[in-house]
């Protein structure tokens, strides 16, 4: 039995230190509920704590500080980009499509305040975002031509060992990374590496490049937690009711 | 001797009739309902009534009836439908015109009629006042859920096809079924570990769906529906079409793969306070080439904020010409 497990691996393919779950073909198991547990979406650097803008709403509102998730701190605008990211900033109460509902893109799909769950099957890897009911299908096996530009972009993935690294292409330019009003251009380009530390953690990180927007690729990286709870699930999130008063109450009948 | 030898001939020719397929299975040992699926079909929802009394197309009917709705869907209907809101014409529809590979004449196989149960009193009545709302709303929330983004017929139990994108991507883990809607972008995730449903205070666009195989059938169970939703509605020429539901659907829907180009999409459909009686239905889904592409509806919908300023639009000029 123990032989025969062993077997299914493919050689050379799994690190020593990961011990968790794996599939019938000897990758690790990512399937299940995970979560990132951090501020990044509110600002992905370093930010201390603030006042929210809503009054009636006190600390409730606030936004909390958190430790920066870019890897060496700074994330790296040219310098007209650097103006629009601080415009953005300013405007950050109305204009961040998060406010609208809209699907998140990657990688902020990742660590919004929301879960999602991974379904891993052999030809492709299914990711449903409790946000906005928004979601993708990483191609393992087969790709279709990439024609068009998604919110959720166009996943491509391969295993490196025990890491699944997702090239995501066809990203719109109209997603921002948090609420902080960071931005990128329709030329981004994301690889994201899920690498498996123990069964309830994953590492992540998404490499970013868009020469329209960042003078070279930069990084962020955190950890994601597996909700461990018998009855976890997603529950439904879908955002497009709540937000229809602040886009089309204007259209209301008078009272 | 004789006797045996016919009864063996009889059993092989049932069996080449039947033609035996056994489903491929996933690496968890279970049947693999995987892959991209369409239930777009020439079947309707119900019997038309110069199919009445017929169940069942012969193979020739069925042939007949797929070249009359191709003529059809090829008819120019733009001078006709010339000023008709919500007029969509065929390059953008994908209704399908070959019937259900178990050549029914209706998706309604019960009652045997193929149309489904009158509804009740008081569901007829908050049926009316909903579709008054949907022809003159006040706001967005009296709009048809597509209009609003929220679902589409192709969603939530049971999932009949739309006028398009009627597109399924089916994904398995051990524990987990996922169909992934194009229609929008919605992915139903049926958890298979024998967990009990939410608590009844606690409802649902798409209702809580629970799984279990029976053989090589997936059995799903689903209930705890939101009281918004008559989610079937839409408006098409000013006609409304679909069934209409209340929160106390309950829904057992049945999935299982006839042949490698085939799933069978059995439902049962139980709602005492919106039917006089249960119904049940039934449809195949086809091996689709795909891909299901995003819909990006809500992120995308200048009809919704259209249909409204529309109304308000006709409010005033009624109130201008009232006031002359």
């Amino acid at each position: 039995m123990v032989a025969l497990a062993l077997c299914a691996v493919p050689a050379g393919a799994q690190s020593a230190k990961y011990k968790g779950p794996r599939t019938k073909d000897g990758r690790p198991d990512l399937s299940g509920i995970w979560q990132a547990l951090n501020t990044a979406n509110w600002d992905l650097q370093t930010h201390a704590a603030q006042a929210g803008h809503v009054v009636s709403r006190g600390a409730q509102n606030a936004e909390p500080g958190g430790m920066g998730v870019v890897e060496g701190g700074e994330i790296p605008y040219l310098p007209a980009a650097l103006a629009q990211k601080k415009a953005n900033y300013e405007k950050r109460f109305t204009d961040d499509p998060e406010i609208k509902c809209y699907m998140p893109g990657v990688p902020r799909a990742t660590y919004l305040p929301f879960p999602f769950q991974i379904l891993q099957s052999q030809k492709v890897i299914h990711i449903s975002y409790e946000f906005a009911a928004s979601a993708r299908t990483i191609f393992m096996d087969k790709a279709p031509p990439a024609e068009i530009d998604y919110w959720m972009g166009q996943s491509v993935g391969h295993w490196e060992g025990d890491t699944l690294v997702v090239s995501v292409s066809n990203l719109l330019d109209q997603t921002w990374f948090d609420r902080a009003g960071d931005f990128h251009s329709d030329a981004l380009h994301v690889v994201e590496r899920y690498t498996p530390l123990s069964p309830d953690v994953l590492q992540y990180e998404a490499t970013m490049e868009d020469p329209k927007v960042f003078s070279r690729p930069w990084k962020i990286g955190m950890p994601l937690y597996r909700h461990v709870e018998k009855n976890a699930r997603l529950m439904e999130f879908r955002c497009a009711e709540f937000v229809e008063e602040l886009l089309y109450g204007q259209y209301r009948r008078a009272k | 001797m004789r006797f045996l030898f016919l009864a063996t001939l009889a059993l092989a020719e049932m069996a080449f009739a039947q033609k035996p397929w056994t489903p491929p299975r996933t690496p968890a040992g279970q049947p693999d309902l995987q892959g991209i699926w369409n239930s777009a079909s020439g079947t309707p929802v119900e019997r038309p009534d110069e199919l009445k009394g017929k169940e069942f197309f012969t193979p020739q009917e069925a042939r007949d009836w797929e070249k009359k709705l191709d003529e059809r869907n090829k008819t120019d209907n733009r001078r006709a439908n010339a000023g008709v809101v919500g007029t969509y014409n065929d390059a953008f529809r994908e209704m399908g015109s070959k019937p259900v590979k178990t050549l029914r004449t209706s998706m309604v196989i019960d009652p045997r009629d193929g149309k489904i149960p009158a509804l009740t009193l008081e569901a007829t009545a908050k049926r009316q006042r909903r579709l008054d709302k949907i022809l003159h709303p006040d706001g967005p929330e009296d709009l048809a859920l597509g209009d609003r983004c929220l679902m589409f017929s192709t969603g939530a139990p049971p999932m009949l096809p739309y006028n398009y994108n009627s597109n399924y991507q089916i994904v398995q883990t051990k524990d987990h079924v996922a169909i992934y809607v194009e229609m929008v972008h919605d992915t139903r995730i049926i958890p298979l570990d024998g967990r009990p449903h939410l608590p009844p205070s606690v409802r649902l666009w798409y209702g809580d769906s629970v799984g279990h195989w029976e053989g090589d059938t997936l059995v799903v169970d689903t209930t705890n529906f939101i009281d918004k939703s008559s989610f079937y509605f839409q408006v098409t020429n000013l006609a409304v079409t679909g069934p209409y539901t209340d929160e106390n659907l309950h829904v057992v829907e049945r999935f299982r793969r006839l042949d490698a180009e085939t799933i069978l999409y059995q439902f049962d459909v139980d709602d005492p306070t919106a039917y006089t009686r249960p119904w049940k239905g039934e449809l195949t889904m086809s091996a689709a080439p795909g891909p299901v592409y995003e819909y990006a509806c809500h992120e995308g919908n200048y009809g919704l904020p259209g249909v409204l300023s529309a109304e308000r639009a006709l409010e005033k000029a009624a109130a201008a010409q009232a006031g002359k």
